[in-house]
């Protein structure tokens, strides 16, 4: 089947077979290497883009699904083209070491980039649990947090200051709080 | 000023946030063009004999050039540890039996990747069921036999020859025993496994997902019974190891193996699903722990038995219990020490190393200990651990382990992390809830830890070579997977050079390039190749300046290096002429290789303190925080040193609240794939409070000690005692781990029910 897809502002078409997955034709067919398949049960999204600028896991969207609709990947973002990680959030990440081994990066990256555009009043918590779609082995995600903080314009140390400030314990609930086996 | 010690960003990240990084799988080398994708076909059993393969259908699939099984394969099985039972060898594919599910029986080679998913599903293989042995403890019994050569399911054994000493706990008032669980995980990198090989004339090159090009290169080239100068390893990005890519995979050689047949390149890059069955696998202990000494306090006897489950063919686990052995003390002076430690294979996937490599079983069995211990005598378990805790004037200690412990601040780490934590508040907040029987109970879990780093594998070679232009390429047999060498290892070479790191090239994980080399393990990478980086670059200098003698008529000890300008000056003379490094790399090539020779591990230690809320409910365990000691001497770059850290308590974490590779009694595996083993997300972990404390080594010169796997050691068990202690007051001594909300609900149920 033919699609003609948009991928970071660029015009692309191919003649696909039908089951292909869109993480595979960004990847295979149109070249573009970033977008990395890291599971096979959309479970780790590093195959995270966006699709009409919607945050999608390419590995549960077909080709064809995506035709006539446009797609960004990593490498569409604020000076990549140029090689340098100029886009806010892209920028946060390096500045606040939010990648190790890089591999959920890309997918990391875009679901921020939505999460940011989604909700102007990003805390901590909104943070972890906008991000829970993306898997990620290396950082514990302590800095990948703080990035998106800072590239929403949060001060990532707000909360422990405000509890500095006030005194309260803090193991008080409400930040810095993990629910395991949830 | 140095560059050293402080936070400077990664020189690797442009590239990985623009364009991403290039993996395995990413590679365009011209070389690879109209390469072939391998398929394999896996077992869907764990124990049985394969009667027969038949491969016309899958031959007629479309684009399908070749489906080659056990039978067309010229490579012997091979003995995949060295130490092991000389029986326990593992085909490339299997030809009469298969001994897990996941263990590959056929290869499809096909033109594009889907059509090998298809032709995959069209081979038929018979097989005849074999009973399976899932539990190590039933493997050892051997009624069950995975090498019928063998005749015994055991690979080693560590100890094991003679029965322990029926009397040796009688000097002691108190004596606690507890079997212990130290359950099978998933390392799970994010990048499955992945190689890709192309021929030139007799030599291969294979690029590989891998922690150590060296280490593969010598084992592929073993395997195929190659000359290892005709094996080269490249290694590109690689996306997370964790340890499961130490070391060599069959599959690796079999796609080096299958080019030369095919006469093309072969690609091959794993699905997660095999990857969750036919990537080794991490801990996988059974353990009984036996601990004894005074009623006031004292810690005078420690009993380790460990049963190690090596999975189907033995692999690197086989080693692991030797670690757990050396380690098994913890940061404890205690005057009587012994254990033993068997290997057996069990149908199950293959246990290697994990985050810690024998190192965290060691520690979660001794803490273990210390809670039963002072829960025991009624003492406050952080007291215990104080009180017994090595001091600080017995350095180097030579532990009832075997090894020397070359720095430690025990005590002070445990202060630290208790200050930091605010200890006493939290036992009165937990007293308080306690007493108004809260429905949510506060947890504590203290935990002392060291850990063995650079062990096994001591010498690294570097290279620093500077440019004309005064640029500067550096070679180091360590190889990252995500832990910044690049920038780490230009900031040791520009603080002594004087180039800033701009202009510094960082190469690693290329045989043709650095063919000596241990890779990136054992968190031995700083100590062992950064040492060397910074020695080669001080060899440098002094060549710089034997060369600079004659050109700026001076001896060579009145010269020193200008870091402003990376020049050769003559000390105390402003007005003297002065030579850069550059210009004398112009005038003939300025190069140095050098070998550091470690001699020695080193011991990095820490405590940390995990605080848990528990559901009494539901059991639902929330962790309020975990507070982290972590000391491994100097640190290069706080923002490298805090990334490892981060990344290892939550994967400690994890092991103690979420993470369990399972299997059934007839081997299939229920955690195949990320839907249903547990990887913590963002939402179920909290930030992390780090605490610094900085006790050189003397092993070195720069006194660093090994970063790597600490979080993990020191965050598993503060948080197994969290969860635990915070069930403490209704009689609940032990949980295994992973403590999942069902274990936390059905360990309080079974304590209603034991008190009523």
């Amino acid at each position: 089947m033919k699609v003609e897809i948009t991928v970071n502002g660029e015009a692309t078409t191919a003649d696909v077979e039908p089951r292909q997955l869109l993480a595979h034709y960004l990847r295979d067919t149109v070249g573009l290497k970033a977008t990395n398949i890291g599971c096979d049960t959309s479970s780790c999204g590093a195959c995270t883009v966006l699709l009409d600028g919607e945050a999608v896991k390419s590995c549960t969207v077909l080709s064809v699904q995506a035709d006539r609709q446009s797609v960004t990947t990593m490498e569409g973002l604020d000076g990549a083209a140029e090689g340098r990680p100029e886009h806010p959030v892209t920028a946060a990440f390096h500045a606040e070491h939010g990648l190790q081994c890089g591999f959920c990066t890309p997918g990391m990256v875009m679901a921020a980039v939505s999460l940011i555009e989604h909700d102007e009043d990003l805390d901590e918590r909104k943070v972890r649990e906008g991000l829970e779609g993306n898997l990620c082995r290396c950082t514990g995600y302590h800095n990948i947090v703080r990035a998106v903080l800072v590239a929403a314009g949060k001060d990532p140390d707000a909360a422990q200051k405000a509890e500095a400030a006030s005194g309260a314990p803090r193991t008080a609930p409400g930040f810095s709080r993990g629910e395991a086996g949830a | 000023m140095s560059i050293l010690g402080t936070r400077v960003v990664r020189t690797e990240d442009p590239v990985f946030l623009t364009r991403g990084a290039t993996y395995t799988d990413d590679l365009i080398d011209e070389r690879l063009t109209g390469a072939l994708h391998l398929t394999l076909v896996r077992s869907p059993l764990a124990h049985a004999e394969i009667t027969s393969i038949d491969t016309s259908a899958a031959l007629e699939s479309p684009g399908v050039v070749a489906v080659v099984t056990g039978a067309d394969l010229d490579i012997a099985p091979a003995l995949l540890f060295p130490g092991a039972n000389k029986a326990m060898t593992r085909p490339f594919l299997a030809t009469d039996r298969v001994r897990f599910v996941g263990e590959p029986v056929a290869a499809v080679l096909t033109e594009e990747f889907y059509q090998g998913e298809d032709a995959a599903e069209l081979v038929d293989v018979e097989y005849e069921p074999l009973q399976a042995v899932i539990d190590p403890l039933a493997a050892a019994r051997d009624e069950v036999l995975l090498f019928d050569e063998a005749g015994t399911n055991t690979a080693a054994a560590y100890g094991y020859d003679t029965e322990p000493a029926a009397d040796f706990f009688d000097d002691c008032e108190v004596v606690v025993t507890q079997d212990l669980v130290n359950q099978r995980l998933a390392a799970a990198p994010l990048e499955t496994r992945a190689a890709s090989a192309f021929w030139e004339g007799d030599r291969v090159t294979i690029y590989l997902s891998n922690q150590n090009a060296q280490g593969g290169r010598d084992e592929i080239a073993g395997w195929l019974g190659m000359d290892k100068e005709n094996v080269r390893v490249v290694l590109p990005d690689v996306g997370g190891g964790f340890g499961a890519k130490i070391g060599s995979d069959p599959e690796f050689a079999l796609v080096a193996w299958l080019a030369r047949r095919q006469g093309r390149p072969v690609r091959w890059n794993e699905s997660r699903s095999e990857n969750m069955t036919g990537m080794v696998q991490g801990r996988a202990q059974r353990q009984t722990v036996t601990i004894g000494g005074t009623r006031d306090g004292r810690v005078t006897h420690y009993r380790l038995d460990v049963t190690q489950d090596l999975g189907a063919y033995p692999r690197l686990g086989t080693f692991l219990p030797m670690f757990t052995r050396m380690m098994a003390p913890g940061t404890y002076d205690i005057e009587h020490v012994e254990s033993r430690a068997r290997a057996v294979v069990t149908n199950t996937t293959s246990v290697a190393a994990y985050r810690g490599a024998g190192r965290p079983e060691a520690t979660a069995a001794i803490e273990r200990a210390m809670d039963l211990f002072a829960a025991e005598i009624g003492k406050d378990p952080a007291e215990v651990r104080k009180l017994n805790v090595v001091a600080p004037d017995k350095f180097p200690f030579k532990t009832k382990g075997g090894v020397e412990y070359d720095s430690g601040e025990y005590a002070k780490a445990i202060d630290l992390a208790l200050t930091e934590a605010g200890y006493e508040q939290l036992r009165a907040e937990q007293r308080a809830r306690r007493e108004r029987g809260d429905v949510r109970q506060l947890g504590v879990g203290v935990s002392s830890y060291v850990e063995i780093t650079g062990g096994g594998a001591f010498a690294e070679d570097a290279s620093v070579e500077v440019h004309a232009d005064g640029s500067v390429t550096v070679l180091t047999g360590t190889s990252p997977h995500g832990q910044g060498h690049a920038t780490a290892w230009a900031m040791l070479a520009s603080d002594q050079l004087g180039v800033p790191i701009e202009k510094i090239t960082v190469k690693h994980g290329d045989t043709d390039l650095v063919p000596r080399g241990g890779g990136t393990m054992g968190s031995r990478s700083l100590q062992t190749g950064g040492v060397a980086v910074h020695q080669a670059s001080a060899e440098l200098i002094d060549l710089a300046k034997q060369r600079a003698a004659d050109l700026l008529e001076a001896s060579v000890e009145d010269l020193e290096l200008d870091p402003s300008n990376a020049a050769i000056t003559v000390r105390g003379v402003p007005s003297a002429k002065s030579v850069t490094l550059a210009e004398l790399a112009a005038q003939e090539p300025l190069k140095v290789d050098t070998t550091w020779d470690g001699k020695k591990p080193t011991f990095p230690f820490g405590a940390h303190v995990c605080v848990v809320e528990v559901d009494t409910e539901s059991g639902k365990v929330t962790v309020e925080r975990i507070v982290a000691v972590d000391d491994a001497g100097p640190v290069l770059n706080p923002l490298l040193c805090d990334g490892q850290r981060h990344g290892g308590i939550a994967q400690g974490i994890a092991q103690a609240l979420l993470e369990e590779v399972l299997f059934d009694e007839e081997g299939q595996p229920l955690t195949g794939t990320f839907a249903d083993y547990g990887i913590p997300s963002a939402a179920e972990l909290p930030s992390f409070d780090l605490v610094e404390m900085t006790t050189p080594t003397p092993i070195n010169p720069m006194g660093y000690k090994g970063i790597g796997e600490a979080g993990t050691i020191g965050s598993t068990p503060a948080t197994q005692s969290a969860v635990i202690d915070a069930l403490s007051h209704l009689g609940i001594t032990h949980i295994d781990m992973p403590l999942t909300p069902l274990r936390v609900w059905e360990a309080i149920h079974a304590a209603s029910e034991a008190s009523t």
